[in-house]
Order: C-alpha cells, then structure tokens, then sequence
C-alpha cells in the first residue's frame, strides 16, 4: 500500500521545492510556465494511456483540449441576457447555473457559471470522443489517428470560422473558476501560488488515478490488447469496448486540462486547436516512452515548460516534429527507457578499437 | 451429452473450400482429438469455434447457445478457452500477469471501480492473483511467476498459455497443436496435463500432430482431410481404418 505510493514523494518534493526556489531567487514569474506545463501534462498523461497502454494514436487531443477550453469560455462570457424571457433560461436560472457579470464595457451581463460550463464541456467532449470512437475503434490497426486527424481540423476550422468562437482572436475576458470559497482558478498575479497548487494537486491526482487503473483488471486488459490482439479477445475482453472506454477517459483529461487552462490564461485562441499542438502531445508521448506514465509526465513538464519559456523561438513546431522523428529512430522505448551505460560502453569500445587500428 | 455440436459447418475463404460440411459433436467429459494432414483445416475450424473467423455457413451449438454470429470475447465468457498454435503470449506481461487476464471473464471491476481502488475492487484483485498463482503452481512454474512471459522457455511459455486457460474456469478447452515443439519427455508430460485437465471436469477439444500423444489419450478422434471430415471414432478403429490409412501414408 505504502510502496505504491512511494514514488510521489520526490514528485510532491520536486512541486514544493521548485516554488520554494522560486520565491527565494526571486522568480515567481516562473510559475506560470510550470502551472501551465501541469495542464498540458494532465492531457499527456491521459493521451499516454491510450498509447502506450492501449496502443492506439490519437491525432485529435488538441480538439478536445479546445472543447473543453473553447466551451467553458464561451458559456462564461456570452451574454444570454436577450433569451431572458425563455423558457430555456428559466429553467436554467431554477437550476442554479446562472451568474451575474461584466463585459469588457462594465454592462451586466448573465452568463453560465463556470462549473455548470465545465461540466458540459467535459460531457460534450466525452461524447464527441465516444462517437468518434465507436466506428474507428471496431477497427484493427490505426484508424484511430485517422478520425482524429479529421477532428481536430475540423475543430480547428470550426473555432477560426464560427463568430460564437471568437473567429481568429479567440475568446478572453473569461471569469475565474471558483472552485471553494477563495480558491479559484484564474491569471491573477497575486493568486498565482495557488494555481501552482491547485494545478499540481489535479496532475498528481490524475496520475494516481491512471496508475490505479494500469494495476488493475482494466489494466492488465489494456496491455494484453496491446500485447496480442486475438488472444485478449479469446480470453474474454471486449477489446473495442475497452479501447473506446480508455480512448473517451483520455478525452475526458483533455477537455478538464482545456476548461482549467482557460480560467488560468483568461482566454483561449485558435492555436490551441491546431493539429500541430495534436502532434506536440504525441511527440511528448513517444519521448516519454509510450507505455511509462512517469515518463510521459516528466517529458511533458520539460518540453512544455521549455517551450512556453520560448526557448525553440520560432523553430516551436519544427523542434516538436525533429524530436518525433529522432526519437522514432532511435529511442524507440523513450529517452528514459534509453541504456545509457550499454551505449556508452558501445561507443567507447568503438572508439578503442579505432585506436588500436 | 453432446457439450458442443457442430453442423454442416463451411468456412470458404474466395474458393477454396477450408472447411467443408464438417459435422461431428463433443461429449461432456471427453477429451476429442482433430487429426488431419497440414491444410486440412484443423487450426481454421478452432477459429470457427472460437469466434476468432466468422463461418459460412452452418451451426456450432455449445450447451444450449448458438455460437455462430458471436464475438470471440463473448464466446470466451460463455466458457470456451483456448491456446494458440504458436503460442500468444502477452508482450510486456509477467507470466502471472498474463494468467491474470485469464480471470477476466469471471471477475469484474471496470473503469471507475479501478481507477478508485474501492475496497471491493482490492478484494477482488487479491482473489484474482490467488487464483492465477495456485493456477501457476498446479503447472508446476510458480516460481516463473513474476518473469515476463515471453522470455520464458519455449515449454513453459506453453504452460503458463494454459494456466491462462485455465484460469477462465472454462466448461471447453481448445488446444492448438499443444505439443508442437516439444521434446518427448515434455509431450509425455503435456500427455498427462491433459488428462488431468480433463478429470478436472473440462471437456477438451484438440487439434495435433504427434500421433502417439493423440493415441494415448484421446477418447474419440476427428480425422480431417482438405476440409471434410473423413472419418470418427475410437482411437483404436482411426488406427485401423484404411481411409486414414490412405492419406497419411498414400496408397
């Protein structure tokens, strides 16, 4: 019990000590990166589960990511104080949903509250996930990338032309999310220590849940689809059932890291749609080494946190692409998963040999 | 009592003819061996059975089911198991773990249950593993346990594909050519596994090619030859029936 629970101590650790760090030197700044490369860890290690446990490649996860972000943005900003008189939003304002707010020219306007549009947003990509998933799924082999690629551009192509969206600009001005009392989700400096936490605390969570669920029956049936299709399914597991449920969990990640992202940035724009962010969260994946949650989160961390920091420049999406390719060719299993000592010694012993000759 | 029937089965696949009106029945309590020269479509009518490829036409009857139009994993969790010819184990699974997801049929904690490590998704998870290792230990390779599966010995890779098997507690065993690339002794040895399977109280269904084994512990035998079936009946009256005869040694 205690020893499954071990290894998240460095990781809690490593959370702590980084915001310790960062206020000691003075560069809290930094905070922002990681709260955000925590998000975009959360869809990684959802995406990795589908790959690596369930070996199938989702092209698609920037669109539900985009779901949950565009959705939650739009249902807290858009005013629906002309429908006021509707039956629709009566019933709406009886459910309790309704809130009061500003827009940007202090007008009161009514909006949806920011759990009820994080609910529905979640919903809505799950469902959108489950109807992707089901005829692409009953399939052998990778039709999966294939109905994903064409969602995401359409989710792309949907939020750049449709003006409830925000076109091009996006939408901003999005409230904060309250989650309790004065803990909320939202860009405010001075709150940007417990979005650091409350971040982490979903990240940490996610992957405690995750590794419960590859220890688990549902687990060992994952691998074993991967291991060897035919004898999973001779052995009783309903291998498109599984692969759809574990597909639709890792949207479900997504569209949660979507709505959080969102309330912390205040905003959320077309790129966050693009299939090149889908190919990002792949790339990720692959040098986390497929099938290792540990991995994938540590490599998402950095690489996110690089490239929000703007290291790779303009070269951004060049880089994630450059290190899918070199990754395929030569680490197949992951950069952790790399022998660093057996190629070390190959190398040297090449070198040697050189010499003698 | 017939467990399992079979009825003017056909498997075409373009125009040959795989499996053709193949009619025969399993009895409960038997072990029943399929015989035939290579292509007689021994392999192709255990997938028939277990739903791995979809028949042509005709019936296959199990207990009181039609097992014809039914998926694999549901045909598993009606109680059929069965090995692989060349053996599938599952890459990346430790010999228990591959054992383990035999006990998927008889077991049931999903997504959320899983994912929550509820109390009752434990128990059962305690159950499962005590099942899959006293499964490993009544084959003798307890103590292979906890390596991965497929980098195992050839022979034990064998057992541990029938502990997990034999883990979904089945009503019918299908078994692949379960002796292939085994030596003597270790055929001997899967010779008295299988009886012992058998007085277990599971019915076996077996397609193989080492005559002797066959021979020695089969009740009734199915001969196959370019799909049809040939000839049924004890092992002594296969032995000595010229038909048989005839497309195993020529004329």
């Amino acid at each position: 019990m205690m020893k499954k629970y071990l290894p998240f101590l460095p990781l809690i650790a490593f959370v702590v000590c980084v915001h310790l760090l960062t206020s000691w030197t003075g560069t809290l700044y930094y905070l922002t990166q990681m709260t955000m490369s925590a998000y975009y860890a959360l869809l990684i290690i959802g995406l990795c589960v589908v790959m690596g446990y369930a070996g199938q490649i989702s092209l698609g996860h920037a669109g539900f990511f985009a779901i949950g972000g565009y959705l939650s943005a739009a249902l807290t900003t858009r005013n629906l104080l002309p429908f006021e008189d509707t039956a629709v939003l009566r019933m709406l304002d009886a459910l309790g949903v309704l809130m009061k707010g500003q827009d940007i020219y202090g007008e009161v306007i009514v909006v949806i509250t920011p759990w009820a549009a994080c609910i529905t947003a979640v919903c809505v990509a799950a469902l959108l996930a489950f109807f992707i998933g089901v005829p692409a799924l009953k399939l052998k082999g990778h039709y999966l990338a294939m109905a994903t690629l064409g969602f995401g551009i359409i989710i792309y192509r949907v939020v750049l032309a449709s003006e409830y969206f925000g076109e091009a600009d996006g939408i901003s001005e999005v409230p904060p999310f309250v989650l309790a009392g004065s803990l909320a989700v939202s860009g405010d400096f001075s709150e940007r220590i417990s979005n650091y936490y409350i971040a982490w605390v979903l990240v940490i969570a996610g992957v405690v849940l995750l590794r419960n669920l590859i220890d688990s029956r549902v687990g060992r049936a994952l691998r074993a689809i991967h291991g060897a299709e035919d004898a999973a399914g001779s052995m009783g597991v309903d291998t498109a059932r599984y692969k759809l449920h574990v597909f639709v969990l890792s949207a479900v990640f997504a569209a949660i890291a979507g709505v959080f992202m969102t309330h912390y940035n205040g905003s959320i724009g077309p790129s966050e749609a693009g299939v090149m962010k889908s190919v990002r969260y792949v790339a990720i994946v692959a040098v986390g080494g497929m099938a290792h949650l540990w991995g994938a989160l540590i490599m998402a961390i950095i690489l996110n946190f690089l490239s929000l920091r703007g290291v790779f420049g303009s070269y951004d999406d060049a880089v994630f692409g450059l290190i899918l390719i070199v990754i395929m060719l030569f680490a197949p299993n992951g950069l952790l998963r790399i022998n660093l000592r057996s190629k070390l010694q190959a190398f040297f012993s090449r070198a040697k040999r050189a010499e003698e000759v | 009592m017939a467990l399992l029937r079979l009825e003017k089965l056909h498997k075409r696949f373009g125009g040959l003819k795989a499996v053709n009106d193949v009619s025969f029945a399993v009895n409960e309590g038997q072990i029943k061996a399929v015989i035939g020269p290579n292509g007689a479509g021994k392999t192709t009518l255990f997938n028939l059975i277990a739903g791995s490829l979809p028949a042509s036409s005709g019936s296959i009857t199990f207990k009181k089911w039609q097992l014809r139009r039914k998926k694999s994993y549901q045909i598993a969790a009606l109680g059929i198991a069965r090995t692989f010819q060349n053996i599938k184990m599952f890459n990346g699974m430790t010999a228990l773990e591959n054992v383990m997801v035999g006990r998927h049929v008889r077991s049931g904690a999903g997504f959320l249950s899983s994912m929550f490590h509820t109390p009752w998704a434990r128990r059962e998870e305690k159950e499962i593993r005590d099942r899959s290792m006293e499964l490993l230990d009544l084959l003798d390779i307890a103590e292979c346990a906890d390596v991965e599966a497929t980098s195992l010995a050839f022979g034990q890779q064998r057992a541990v594909e029938l502990a997990r098997a034999l883990a979904l507690e089945p009503d019918l065993i299908l078994l692949d050519e379960p002796a292939a690339g085994l030596n003597i002794y270790e055929t001997a040895e899967m010779g008295r596994l299988i009886t012992r399977i058998r007085d277990l109280g599971i019915t076996v269904l077996l397609v193989e090619h080492d005559m002797s084994l066959v021979m020695d512990i089969s009740d009734e035998i199915v001969v196959l030859s370019f799909g049809e079936k040939i000839s049924e009946g004890l092992p002594s009256e296969i032995q000595n029936d010229p038909e048989v005869i005839k497309i195993y040694l020529g004329e």
